[in-house]
């Protein structure tokens, strides 16, 4: 039983609620493949996907697993809502808790923004990605993927290479993989790495070399244009040829090691092409895990409800 | 009136002593007072102080009401023990011009509690880019003059301003941030920032302006006051400058010197203000300031809010602290119980140094002396509830601290002004 009506982040989310959402994701994930697709486990239940930014993936993502379990979604795109006419997100979480939603799901450009949603509102929230705070279901799908390949998260080496400052893909990953007994290191420019990783338990990197050796797990995340805009790397070309990944240097990771990426890719900046479709990339199993992850959550969500 | 029985503080030494006050001045200060029919204040057991000032708040009026007035600002005041408190520009209208100094000078002498004395903007509409009448302001009353809220970005304009304020004798006090480094981050750049996921703010925003304006104080030979010091490396600079001999001073606030950034995790925003709340190697340097003396005065950089302004995403909260209710409690127990000051030093960074930099009356309890007093008992307890202030800014997030330290009267210009 998960110890939270809210899934807000992994930074407190124990080893046992991590283990319970895998095992049931894992599941969900056989049965899908095996072509069932509807699983009315939470069938006359509501879900409001609330998204502050774009995004396909995720939101189709959640949207797909309240459908496979027989739930009811309404999409607000906040650009097109009262949103955009100036409402407070404490009044637009009012407004959803009056029409007695079951779950909001929740995207936005804000760290923290789920915390001041949960603490205003009864439905459950999902934290679908705040700021550059955490992302914990993407986490959860990458830890599902790892999982099923190599069995264990316990002692596993993983790799987080590219834009960690921004990204709360990293920040959900190191805070579940340390909680999972796995080791976690990270490279990128200076610039693109917070302050205090280490005191939270990575290893900051400072080779490609140092990084990738004896991995089993290698992660590209994003780089933006708008990063090099804003001055933290001279170029994507030389982003690429300092800190990217090619299938020379994937060979440096153990022999069985995949790879991962939270997408969408820029092909040839992080990873290149080569590395992105190698047979080791697991990239497409990932999407898949996200549905799984996000059915198991809202399942064990709707039961700590109870 | 006569005051008896109370511990006075003075300028190096607490002692017992009955004060004679007439025509809101200190007659006499004596181990005894015979009667002389004149109403009698029996405070033994209680510590007296100079009237408390306050040469940092924001009273937001004219222009935001909502958060705060001149009125409910220096209700809040008196009750904190403040006896004069400085109101920073960043109004609306800003306080660029004599007009609304005189309009704050006359809403205050109306609501007569506190003394207020109004500082004005360096710049013209805080913009950065005209100086405001200077003169003019100083004339109708302005103390200081400031862009708190903002650096002025030009360092040549700020240069002219700080050598041609030395003409009319009025000091600049330095809001130091360097916004380009600032970035768009709501709080300390470290781990606590990083664990919550919110954009920080480097040490490094706040120290390369103090560093630019102890340079220009040192190339014009004029004194300068640096505002909130929040960083250990600020500290750092100041301590050298003075060592130097350049004219220099500085402020803290009690949030810099009795909290740390650990706060904000819970992304509760009364958390947010700005510079903001520093790691602990920053507190202890703060706290070592103030032994030392690099750091001159405690402020409270009072900044109220209404909830709507706070109730929303971090990102998006306004920064600020409501302070004024809870300076003197959080002087008493994080300093004097702690031992880090003495009753006469804390008098010194609360009441003497604001005095003396800005050329006000009061400063020290003294025969002749205006009869500007702060009654307080030192061992009552008492716990924040900011619902409780009489400010309309409840945005403290000391809610639940217990502290010493209750002040039972303010006396300005020998009337009581405020009783517990």
């Amino acid at each position: 039983m998960l110890q939270r009506q809210d899934l807000l982040g992994l930074i407190d989310v124990s080893k046992e609620e991590i283990t319970e959402i895998l095992d049931l994701a894992h599941e969900f994930k056989t049965r899908i493949k095996a072509g069932e697709k509807k699983m009315g486990y939470l069938t006359g239940k509501t879900a409001t996907i609330l998204f502050y930014e774009n995004s396909t993936r995720t939101r189709t993502s959640f949207e797909q697993a309240a459908k496979y379990l027989g739930m009811t979604t309404i999409n607000i795109e906040a650009g097109t809502s009262s949103v955009a006419k100036g409402e407070t997100l404490v009044d637009t979480g009012k407004t959803l808790d009056a029409q007695k939603n079951d779950f909001i799901i929740m995207r936005h450009p804000m760290g923290g923004a789920p915390y001041l949603l949960a603490k205003t509102v009864q439905a459950s929230v999902l934290n679908a990605g705040d700021g550059i705070n955490e992302h914990p279901t993407q986490a959860l799908l990458d830890m599902l993927t790892m999982r099923e390949t190599f069995g264990s998260l316990q002692g596993l080496k993983v790799a987080i290479l590219g834009d960690i400052k921004h990204s709360r893909v990293a920040k959900s990953n190191l805070f579940g993989l340390k909680t999972m007994g796995a080791e976690v290191r990270m490279f990128a420019p200076e610039t693109l790495i917070p302050k205090g990783m280490d005191q939270l338990g990575a290893t900051i990197c400072s080779s490609r070399e140092e990084a990738l050796k004896d991995v089993d797990v290698v992660m590209g995340l994003r780089i933006q244009l708008e990063r090099q805009k804003a001055g933290n790397f001279p170029s994507l070309g030389e982003y690429a040829a300092n800190y990217g990944v090619n299938e020379e240097h994937l060979a440096l990771a153990k022999p069985n090691a995949i790879v991962l990426h939270p997408g969408p890719v820029n092909r040839g900046v992080e990873l290149t092409s080569a590395v992105i479709d190698h047979e080791r990339s697991r990239i497409e199993d990932q999407v898949l895990s996200g549905v799984a992850v996000r059915m198991a959550a809202l399942c064990l969500l709707d039961e700590a409800r109870k | 009136m006569i005051i008896r029985n109370g511990q006075v503080v003075l300028k190096d030494s607490v002692v017992k002593k009955d004060i004679r006050i007439e025509n809101g001045k200190i007659a006499t200060i004596a181990d005894y007072i015979a009667p002389d029919g004149s109403e009698e204040l029996d405070v033994q057991g209680k510590h007296i102080f100079p009237g408390l000032i306050d040469m940092h708040v924001h009273l937001r009026e004219p222009g935001f009401e909502k958060k705060e007035d001149i009125e409910s600002g220096s209700k809040a005041a008196v009750k904190g023990g403040f006896t004069q408190v400085c109101c920073m520009p960043n109004t609306n209208p800003v306080t660029d011009n004599k007009v609304v100094v005189t309009y704050i000078k006359a809403r205050a002498k109306e609501v007569n509690l506190c003394k207020v004395h109004p500082i004005g903007a360096i710049t013209k509409g805080l913009q950065g880019e005209e100086m405001a009448g200077i003169a003019g302001m100083k004339k109708a009353g302005a103390v200081a003059i400031s862009d708190d809220g903002v650096a002025v970005k030009n360092a040549r304009l700020m240069r002219l301003a700080m050598e041609y304020a030395k003409g009319f004798n009025i000091i600049c006090l330095c809001h130091c941030e360097d916004k380009d480094l600032v970035d768009g981050g709501s709080v300390h750049e470290g781990l606590s920032a990083t664990i919550a996921g919110l954009k920080g703010i480097p040490r490094a925003a706040e120290d390369v302006i103090i560093a630019r304006e102890i340079s220009l104080a040192e190339t014009l030979d004029t004194p300068v006051h640096i505002c909130h010091v929040s960083t250990y490396s600020g500290v750092r600079m100041i301590r050298d400058a003075k060592r130097a001999g350049i004219k220099v001073t500085a402020e803290t606030c009690p949030h810099y010197y009795m909290a740390t950034d650990e706060i904000i995790r819970t992304y509760d925003t009364n958390t947010k203000v700005n510079p903001p709340i520093r790691e602990e190697i920053d507190k202890q340097a703060i706290l070592e300031g103030l032994k030392d003396g690099t750091i001159d005065c405690i402020v409270t950089d009072h900044a109220p809010h209404h909830a709507d302004d706070k109730n929303v995403e971090y990102n998006l909260a306004a920064f600020g602290i409501s302070g004024i209710e809870t300076s003197f409690g959080f002087a008493i127990t994080y300093l004097y119980k702690a031992g880090v000051l003495t009753l006469p030093e804390i008098a010194e960074k609360m009441s003497y140094n604001p005095a003396k930099i800005l050329g006000l009356e009061g400063g020290e309890i003294k025969e002749g002396g205006v009869a500007d007093l702060t009654i307080a008992d030192l061992e009552e307890r008492w716990v924040v509830d900011p619902q409780k202030f009489v400010s309309k800014g409840k945005n403290s997030p000391f809610s639940g601290y217990e502290l010493q330290g209750v002040v039972d009267y303010t006396i300005v210009d020998g009337e009581i002004k405020y009783k517990a």
